[in-house]
């Protein structure tokens, strides 16, 4: 029987065991941040620079994620590929570490990606040595480029952020899964345990959650359960889902006679 | 393009006759709808949708939380000049006003600075009047040079400049504008601005949208209500947040909705802006922008502002002082009375018990 045991992901040299990822921008209390990490097993966590503050320990949101834990800092906030860059260096700087989600929106309404200054972004700091993770619209043409300009994984959304409208791009993102050769990483727009199922059902590699964990009646509570629905997903694709047909499989209408010879 | 285009759209538009026509089932089915637009905005303002503010308020905390979470981010404004041109009636820093103006030097700004920062702030908003010869743009790029060394977020709430003087200011480090219209209403508005440049309704109107293309990445306007009709301020303002927002996509637009305050000076509000209105307004404005921003200042009590934090307030001031230089100096006369003088561990303590996670930073100097 299979099992998750020897399953891991891995980015950019790291072996993950938890396919998900944490979001924490929207917690009514940083202090539910590790609580939240705990009950759900995640081993990454994204945290927007704009709102790490090295200098009030008590207040700064990073100083709440689990020491074992990749901090991921997100360029949230910026508005082309340059600001994108100036704040991953900065996080870098800041002592972060080397991994980045890219966050290029000049979209207030929607929170919709700009593809194209996201692709650029990932090729500067790609080639600076950051395990780039681009937060994008699923697009085939787009997720070449990312893969050519470097990325550790693709990172489409689901449906619009903090939206919780669940895995509305569903046949994109199956195209991605299917050609691209990195890890895809659902983010955005998921706001049930069973739509992050569907999404691991379906092969993507991981899931990014916050809105729909963070603004939960219990926060904690919805960790866990996304932390299961994760992993029940990704060991229902690993199990190999039955082929789903519309019609009853007892008769066979148009070729049944030939049994008869 | 201007607002001000939209604007005269509304010239002669008839708001009584439109409020008369207004059923409980028009406000039911604009609580239905998931995206508004300025007529259901203004259903949503109107007499009757007074019925519905509990069916508002749910809608507009759930809306707050999904786009925003829980929490609230905190600033905190800084009075660097009070020397002014204007002849407001409602101010009390008008040019007529007869009390010892003062501007900080840099090193008066650097103590406040760094009293404001022992707090644990990091978003500032500079004000000043107006008065090109007192606190020229090189004065305030001077003290945003100083203020630079203790926060990461500075926004001013000055007098309305010209596209090139905002981008030189957006070059220096300022990273968002708020500008008052005050009112909305151009009648009104030549009657209670009776001399000095802010005459110009038009330039001042504008300023948000000359700011924005300069490169500024918030965008915060607002009514001062109490000068005329509050649903049609409520509204015009709406509209204006909406325009900029359309205009410019990737700026974070937000809005107050400030009442007016006692100050030096013995103008009276030509109406009565009620808690209740004032409700009214922040719950439409949820439900026609959810992802606007909302401000609230310390014009208003605690008490009120504790409940306006489950009902749509995304940004609160705190630890607030309208004279300049009134936190070292602990005097002068201020711009208005303050209604919330609670410390910034105050405003901290009071959103947490409210299981809100109270912002201090939210943006990063580039």
């Amino acid at each position: 029987m299979k099992d998750l045991s020897c399953d891991f992901l891995e980015i950019g040299g790291q072996k993950l065991k938890s396919r998900l990822f944490l979001g924490t921008g929207k917690f009514s209390s940083n202090r539910l941040i590790p609580e939240a990490v705990k009950a759900s097993g995640a081993q990454v966590v994204t945290v927007a620079l704009r709102r790490v503050d090295p200098g009030f320990e008590e207040e700064n949101i990073a100083s709440y994620v689990p020491k074992e834990c990749i901090l991921m800092p997100n360029t949230s906030g910026a508005r082309n590929a340059a600001e994108a860059v100036r704040i991953a260096r900065l996080a870098r700087e800041a002592g972060c570490g080397n991994w980045v989600k890219i966050e290029v929106i000049t979209d207030n309404r929607y929170l919709l990606p700009d593809n194209y200054e996201t692709i650029k972004a990932t090729e500067i700091l790609a080639s600076e040595g950051f395990v780039v993770l681009p937060y994008v619209s699923p697009d085939l043409t787009v997720a070449r480029k990312l893969v050519e300009a470097g990325a550790a994984a693709v990172m489409p959304l689901g449906a619009p952020i903090g939206s919780n409208r669940g895995l509305r791009t569903k046949e994109l993102v199956r195209i991605l899964v299917e050609e691209i050769p990195l890890p895809v990483i659902v983010d955005a727009g998921l706001g049930r345990p069973s739509e992050a199922a569907e999404a691991m059902e379906m092969g993507v590699a991981a899931v990014l959650v916050n809105t729909a964990i963070a603004t939960a009646g219990d926060p904690v509570a919805m960790a866990r359960a996304f932390g299961l629905a994760v992993e029940a997903g990704r060991l229902a694709y690993l199990a190999g889902p039955g082929e789903v047909v519309e019609y009853a499989r007892a008769s066979s209408p148009l070729t049944g006679f030939l049994r008869e010879e | 393009m201007s607002f001000y285009e939209v604007l005269k759209e509304y010239k002669d538009f008839d708001f009584e006759e439109f409020f008369a026509r207004i059923k409980p089932a028009d406000v039911k089915r604009v609580l239905a709808k998931d995206r508004l637009d300025g007529r259901d905005y203004l259903v949503l303002l109107s007499p009757p949708a007074e019925a519905f503010l509990e069916e508002m308020a749910q809608k507009a905390h759930r809306l707050t939380v999904q786009h925003f979470g829980r929490t609230v981010l905190l600033y905190t404004p800084l009075y660097i000049s009070d020397y002014c041109v204007n002849s407001c009636l409602y101010c009390g820093f008008k040019a007529e006003n007869p009390i010892k103006r003062k501007k900080l030097s840099p090193e008066e700004v650097e103590a406040e600075a760094r009293l404001i920062a022992s707090t644990g702030l990091k978003h500032v908003l500079v004000l000043t009047g107006e008065s090109r010869r007192h606190s020229p743009v090189s004065y305030i790029k001077e003290c945003v040079e100083v203020l630079k060394k203790y926060f990461t977020s500075i926004g001013i709430e000055i007098y309305p400049l010209w596209e090139e003087e905002y981008a030189e200011l957006v070059w220096a480090g300022v990273d968002g504008i708020t500008i008052y219209q005050e009112v909305y209403d151009e009648e009104v508005y030549a009657q209670l601005h009776p001399a000095g440049p802010k005459r110009d309704f038009v330039f001042r109107l504008d300023a948000p949208e000359r700011a924005c293309r300069a490169g500024m990445r918030t965008a915060n306007v607002g009514a001062l209500l109490g000068l005329n009709d509050w649903r049609r301020e409520a509204f015009f303002t709406g509209l204006h947040a909406c325009y900029l927002q359309d205009a410019f996509p990737a700026v974070e637009v937000s809005i107050s909705p400030p009442r007016l305050r006692p100050h030096l000076g013995s103008f009276e509000p030509r109406v009565r802006v009620t808690d209740k209105n004032l409700v009214q307004y922040i719950l439409a404005f949820r439900l026609f922008m959810p992802r606007g921003g909302i401000t609230i200042s310390t014009r208003e009590r605690p008490e009120l502002r504790d409940r306006l934090v489950l009902l749509g307030a995304t940004r609160m001031s705190a630890g607030s002082c309208t004279a300049v230089g009134g936190r070292v100096q602990k005097e002068g006369a201020g711009q208005f009375d303050i209604s919330d003088d609670r410390s910034v561990a105050e405003v901290a303590a009071m959103l947490y018990s409210r299981g809100y996670q109270p912002v201090y930073k939210d943006w990063q100097y580039l």
